[in-house]
């Protein structure tokens, strides 16, 4: 008999509700009966309501199980061993039927996320033979300008939140002079209700590498540093080995793929500050500071890290790069709607169904997205408010959930995409609260260089109490209208410059939950 | 150049005696010799020092900034900014529990309560039998399964009151 073939995810949020507890049982049950056993290690398919997901390698294709806990291994073994034996289906009660016939993973368009979930992401040869490395292949046959312009015509813009072009980033890179440039890939990813940083790294990390490695030869920065937030330690695992199996074969060093071009690669973990995410701030850090925004001009691409011209990215920027450059800037500027272009990995959060990673054309209204992916509230109550693009995002009223997923869209309605996190509350939000807790964590996060953010945020979490204590509420609502407007026009970045977001969109469209809690006799 | 009074040099006071044991100053100094030599080398020594003692100690800042020839303020300055280095020695088991949006629509808030009261203790606090410091954290990217706690770096979802006290009694027997 051949070996069984078994994909149990090491992906933490898997591994958060029991994958390694499967992991173990299911190579205890296989020695036990004498079976020969491949056990992988991959990353999530991105349903994560569903992990623990096993899925087995059979002649059809991989048949899904899940979720999966330690005690129903011994079952799905013997269903599966009588399916082999008698040549049809036994089902057990948690098969959900060949992984890619799943409808919630075949409608989407998997571009950067095309190997998360089905290759060993520790194995470079699995990465090579899945099309890796064919992007860093292509973009040693051409100029830098030339991969600048096809980064350009791709219309790829930063995925981190701000959605700038990246091509237009890489092209002031390119031009600015320069003995040293540097690479700095941004995987601070702080915004609540995101996670497809980290499951990219955990689950295709050389898809990274390749893109910074790219983004390197395009720029003329042989340097490269990874910004990785502490929270992400799984993922810190897998780029430090994917960075030396990469540098053992020749992808990273002295002499990438013997063209002489060359490109180093570190990894440097942040300290648990969200401010770390602005890219300024980022930088300050990387050179060993406290986390302070710099003030823009001069750009970081002409003067960034150390000084230095520096090409800056998210994750997702990054490592959307090798396929662009593999299947060509046409085929991925062919998906999504006008001035967004390609595709978005979505993520879907909080009281959700089906939470999980999306990975989608732009164009795609938010109501699909929340009923026809994610099923709706995990709780089954309804779905009240979302925010979208972490803590700094607007809150959407029902009444605003056919928006599209597209930068223009949300700017449109005053809300943002920023990094694609979706969080659902149920009927149960109280919104004065989470207009509350935005001011907090603005407070909590701020840096201090502004004092409309220092300061602005202190001062509103006091208005909102006073507001909803009952104390000349007009008044304070007249006052958190001021405050938020001087801290969006008075904060050097976003984050005291986008705070009015969540707090402005609360009170505008749920002005009901500000009614004084008291109502005075 | 004027002549003027030749110019007063202020003593540099000298550093208070170290309360550090030995084998926590051999500890901070390897680290030091290690990472010295990175471009941007704070975070990095101060993250070695954290993994190898638990903490920064407070007498440790002037020994790196010696090596890194900056001032005890700058260093000092670094370390207070960012939330996740501490000061002070924590527990035998550090416990964050995530307060973010994502988990707050998945009943976050009472799990903060039943956490602090449990435990006993406030935000970084550490329990009077010295084996859990509790610690808020902003975000575990585990967004989807909430609400979500990393106990010594291991990440755990759809945490319930009952499985915290289940995580927090295996982490105090050391099973």
């Amino acid at each position: 008999m051949t070996a069984l073939r078994i994909f149990v995810p090491g992906d933490s949020a898997a591994r958060s509700v029991g994958a390694d507890d499967t992991a173990r049982a299911i190579a205890k049950e296989a020695q036990r009966r004498g079976l020969t056993l491949d056990l992988v290690r991959n990353g999530s398919r991105g349903m994560l309501w569903l992990e623990p997901l096993v899925e087995i390698e059979t002649p059809a294709g991989r048949m899904a199980y899940g979720p999966v806990s330690a005690p129903d291994v011994p079952a799905i073994l013997d269903a599966l061993l009588q399916d082999r034996q008698q040549g049809q289906g036994r089902a057990h009660a948690l098969e959900l039927g060949l992984t890619s016939e799943i409808p919630y993973f075949k409608k989407q368009d998997r571009l950067t996320f095309a190997r998360v979930g089905i290759v060993d992401p520790a194995s470079l040869d699995e990465y090579v033979a899945h099309e890796g490395y064919r992007g860093l292949a292509q973009a040693l046959t051409m100029e830098p300008a030339a991969i600048v312009a096809s980064v350009t015509e791709s219309g790829l813009r930063g995925r981190g939140g701000a959605a700038f072009p990246a091509g237009i980033k890489w092209k002031t890179v390119l031009g600015a002079a320069g003995d040293q440039k540097y690479v700095v890939c941004n995987a601070d990813e702080g915004d609540s209700g995101t996670f497809s940083d980290r499951m990219i790294m955990e689950g295709d990390p050389f898809v990274l590498i390749e893109g910074m490695t790219i983004a390197g030869l395009a720029t003329g920065a042989t340097r490269g540093y990874l910004y990785l937030r502490w929270e992400y330690p799984d993922a810190k695992r897998a780029l430090d080995n994917a960075i030396a199996a990469a540098t053992a074969r020749g992808y990273l060093g002295a002499d990438i793929l013997g063209s002489g071009r060359r490109f180093e690669l570190e990894v440097r973990l942040g300290a648990g500050a969200y401010i770390c995410g602005e890219e300024t701030s980022l930088l300050e850090s990387l050179e060993g500071k406290r986390g302070q925004v710099r003030f823009k001009p001069p750009l970081p691409a002409l003067q960034g890290l150390f000084g230095k011209p520096t090409v800056i990215n998210n994750v997702i920027t990054l490592a959307s790069v090798p396929i662009i450059l593999a299947r060509g800037a046409e085929f991925y500027r062919n998906f999504g709607m006008g001035r967004s272009r390609g595709t978005l990995p979505v993520q879907l959060a909080g009281n959700i169904k089906q939470g999980g990673l999306v990975e989608i054309a732009f164009g795609l209204s938010l109501r699909e997205l929340l009923y026809d992916y994610g099923g709706g509230s995990a709780s089954g109550r309804p779905i009240r408010a979302v925010q979208v693009g972490g803590p700094l995002g607007a809150y959407l009223p029902e009444s605003q959930f056919d928006t599209a997923i597209d930068y223009e869209s949300f700017a449109a309605i005053k809300a943002m995409l920023g990094h694609g996190g979706i969080v659902a509350f149920d009927d149960r939000v109280d919104m004065a609260a989470q207009a509350r807790y935005a001011m907090e964590f603005c407070a909590t996060e701020s840096c201090g260089k502004c004092t409309p953010c220092r300061i602005g945020s202190t001062r509103g979490v006091e208005v909102i109490d006073r507001l909803r204590g009952g104390d000349q509420s007009a008044k304070q609502e007249t006052l958190l209208r001021d405050l938020c407007e001087t801290m969006t026009h008075g904060s050097l970045c976003a984050l005291g410059g986008l705070t009015a977001y969540p707090v402005l969109s609360a009170l505008d469209h749920f002005p009901e939950d500000f009614r004084p809690v008291h109502v005075p006799a | 150049m004027s002549q003027s009074a030749p110019r007063r040099v202020i003593p540099i006071k000298p550093e208070p005696v170290s309360t550090l044991a030995a084998a926590e100053l051999a500890r901070i100094e390897s680290v030091c010799v290690a990472l010295s030599n990175l471009p941007g080398a704070l975070l990095p020594i101060l993250h070695g020092i954290q993994d190898a003692l638990g903490y920064i100690p407070k007498d440790a800042v002037p020994l790196v900034a010696k090596r890194l020839n900056l001032s005890i303020a700058e260093v000092h300055g670094v370390v207070s900014f960012y939330h996740y280095f501490r000061t002070e020695r924590p527990g035998r088991h550090v416990l964050h529990v995530c307060r973010a949006e994502a988990c707050q629509a998945r009943g976050s808030v009472a799990l903060e309560t039943h956490a602090q009261a449990s435990l006993g203790v406030g935000w970084h606090g550490t329990t009077a039998d010295g084996a859990i410091t509790l610690e808020p954290v902003y975000c575990l990217g585990n967004c989807a399964l909430g609400p979500a706690i990393m106990l010594d770096h291991r990440l755990v979802g759809r945490v319930t009151p009952e499985s915290f006290d289940a995580l927090v009694a295996a982490a105090r027997t050391g099973s």
